[in-house]
């Protein structure tokens, strides 16, 4: 079985090909390392898959049926969970508040539903002890450092039993501790069966924990290859272009 | 070993002291009583149940509108168009009331053409991707314009069958205390609930911090837009009606730059242009300071000319205060 098929995505910004005919599968408990210089195509790629834009063609499969998203609440409902580049928090409410953001927990009591923040911190609290992150669910999320942020939109994936979770960038601008914290959340995640998408500039953080790389250049996908038969050279190489695929 | 209630339970809140004492909204309910205090002593007539009767009720108006205009505020747009949905209001339930309409019809068709105005704001903004400045500037030009069209710019005030009941809506009063208030106090008591406990809340206040992040995690934002453009006309239309209750006359320059005056005390009362602030108490009482310092500067025969140097004044004090905090923090 395959967790997840694209076949022939392409995407396009009016003249700008951000994506050309890009097929790739993902199988369940698999990390798949996503490479590729800046401007090429990463970000629109999770952005398709997560149901924030529609590609121009091509089809998305998950558990081989087709599927179609127009938003990414019908992504979050087929198990697919992001961690954005920009971490996409909203400084001005608490960390609980964020990690529920748009999927708050309301109670009802007769005919009013109000939101249930006692349950939104009790869950948030638990899911960043289990990232093993110092952040507490009723501060600010302005007042937080680098670190409890990227907890923040970490913790937002592990929210419902995902089945695909893909990370642009989640070690960046983190320190050494946390992205071993990271990268152990990566592999834990992968033990449960999920499959992981990774995306990073970082090459010794995606050789630690991919079990195959692809590597997008202008658009295109240049290389698919298991991470044991690739190297840190080889992969260089096809991300500047002198090498010209693998 | 902390457990995860120790962690729930700390917050960087530590007592309520020095919570409420962060709050804008406190500092400027202060200045209020402080210059109510001031114009007890200084003048004879402030403290006359008269005079305060006039401030609770005039500043009742300003505080409604300001309510809406904080959620649109919070929600990071702007509302240029309400003064001119107050007279629009205004002006359709005279003229249909004026025509034989009984009062619940033509406040009914009043507050949906005040929220026709909203919800073309709204659908401009949030579907079109125009500007909310730009958008009500348009509206506020428009609306006040057909209000003129409708009312062929003749002052009303004959009410038709229901005249009383509107004047008693607008200008009455129960147990003494004037009927704008009750409305006011109502409003401001749901939406405080609304704001903090409602999702659209949350949601209001998440698109108002970072709209792109409000998108990704797929809070329907163009909705919530059209529907908080909608609440803010919804304010003013009730204001309208009020207002044509109270002044037992309607003419077309009914609320002409009252928008400004509402912006005003959204901002003094906390609501933050960039958005992702605000709160209708704050509303309150920033409209409650700008009420005072009116009506101080008549009892003190103080040129009327100066109030608009107060009000610009307080602005920047309100503003540069939460610059310091944000600075601190
Ligand atoms: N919303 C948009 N509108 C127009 N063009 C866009 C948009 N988003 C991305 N692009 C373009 O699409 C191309 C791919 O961008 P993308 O963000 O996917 O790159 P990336 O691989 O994530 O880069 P980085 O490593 O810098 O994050 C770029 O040329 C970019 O300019
Ligand atoms: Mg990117």
């Amino acid at each position: 079985m395959t967790r997840l098929k694209l076949e022939g995505i392409s995407k396009h910004y009016g003249a700008i090909q951000a994506l050309s005919a890009v097929s790739l599968s993902i199988a369940p408990g698999e990390v798949l390392g996503l490479m590729g210089d800046n401007g090429a195509g990463k970000s629109t790629l999770v952005k398709i898959i997560a149901g924030n834009f529609s590609p121009s063609s091509g089809e998305i499969r998950i558990d081989d049926r087709p599927v179609a998203f127009h938003s990414p609440r019908d992504a979050q409902r087929e198990g697919i969970e992001v961690v954005y580049q920009d971490l996409a928090l909203c400084d001005n409410l608490s960390a609980a508040s964020n990690v529920f953001l748009g999927r708050e927990p309301v109670r009802r009591v007769g005919p009013v539903a109000y939101v249930d923040y006692a349950e939104m911190n009790r869950v948030s609290a638990r899911l960043f002890s289990r990232l093993k992150s110092e952040t507490r669910p009723r501060d600010l999320v302005r007042r937080m450092s680098g670190g409890q942020r990227q907890a923040v939109a970490i913790a937002r994936t592990l929210l419902s039993e995902p089945k695909i979770v893909m990370m642009d960038e989640p070690t960046a601008a983190i320190s050494v501790r946390q992205v071993a914290e990271v990268l152990d959340v990566i592999r834990r995640l992968r033990d449960h069966g999920i499959s992981v998408i990774l995306i990073s500039h970082r090459m010794p953080d995606v050789f630690a924990v991919s079990d195959r790389i692809a590597v997008l250049r202008r658009g295109e996908l240049v290389a698919n290859k298991k991470a044991a038969n690739s190297s840190p050279e080889e992969v260089t190489g096809l991300i500047t272009g002198a090498i010209q695929a693998a | 070993m902390t457990t995860v209630d120790d962690v729930i339970s700390t917050s960087e809140h530590k007592n309520w002291f020095s919570r409420i004492t962060s709050l804008q909204s406190f500092w400027v309910f202060m200045a209020a009583i402080v210059a109510c205090l001031a114009l007890t002593f200084l003048t004879d007539s402030f403290a006359s149940e008269r005079n305060l009767f006039n401030v609770a009720r005039n500043f009742a108006f300003v505080a409604i509108i300001a309510i809406g205009m904080t959620a649109v505020i919070a929600s990071g747009g702007i509302d240029l168009s309400v003064g001119s949905s107050v007279v629009l209001s205004a002006m359709v339930i005279s003229i249909t009331m004026a025509a034989g309409s009984p009062f619940w019809l033509a406040a009914a068709l009043a507050l949906g053409a005040s929220l026709l105005v909203g919800l073309l704001n709204g659908l401009l903004v949030a579907y079109a991707g125009m500007p909310a400045f730009v958008v009500t500037l348009g509206t506020l030009s428009a609306a006040r314009s057909l209000a003129m069209v409708l009312s062929d710019n003749k002052m009303i005030w004959e009410f038709g069958p229901d005249h009383n009941v509107l004047l008693w809506v607008g200008g009455g009063s129960t147990l003494g205390v004037p009927h704008p208030l009750f409305v006011l106090t109502a409003l401001a008591v749901l939406m405080s609930c609304i704001f903090r406990w409602t999702r659209w809340g949350q949601h209001l206040f998440a698109i108002g911090g970072n709209e792109n992040a409000a998108l990704l995690t797929g809070i329907p934002v163009r909705r919530m837009k059209v529907s908080i453009y909608m609440f803010s006309a919804f304010t003013a239309g009730l204001a309208g009606i009020l207002m044509a209750g109270w002044l037992g006359s309607v003419t077309t320059n009914l609320g002409q730059g009252m928008e400004l005056t509402v912006i005003a005390a959204a901002v003094i009362g906390g609501a933050n242009l960039a958005g992702g602030e605000g709160s209708a108490l704050g509303a309150v009482v920033g409209a409650l300071l700008i009420e005072v310092i009116r009506n101080s500067l008549i009892l003190l025969g103080i040129s009327t000319f100066w109030q608009g140097m107060f009000i610009g004044t307080f602005i920047v004090v309100a503003v540069a205060f939460d610059r310091v905090r944000h600075f601190r923090s």
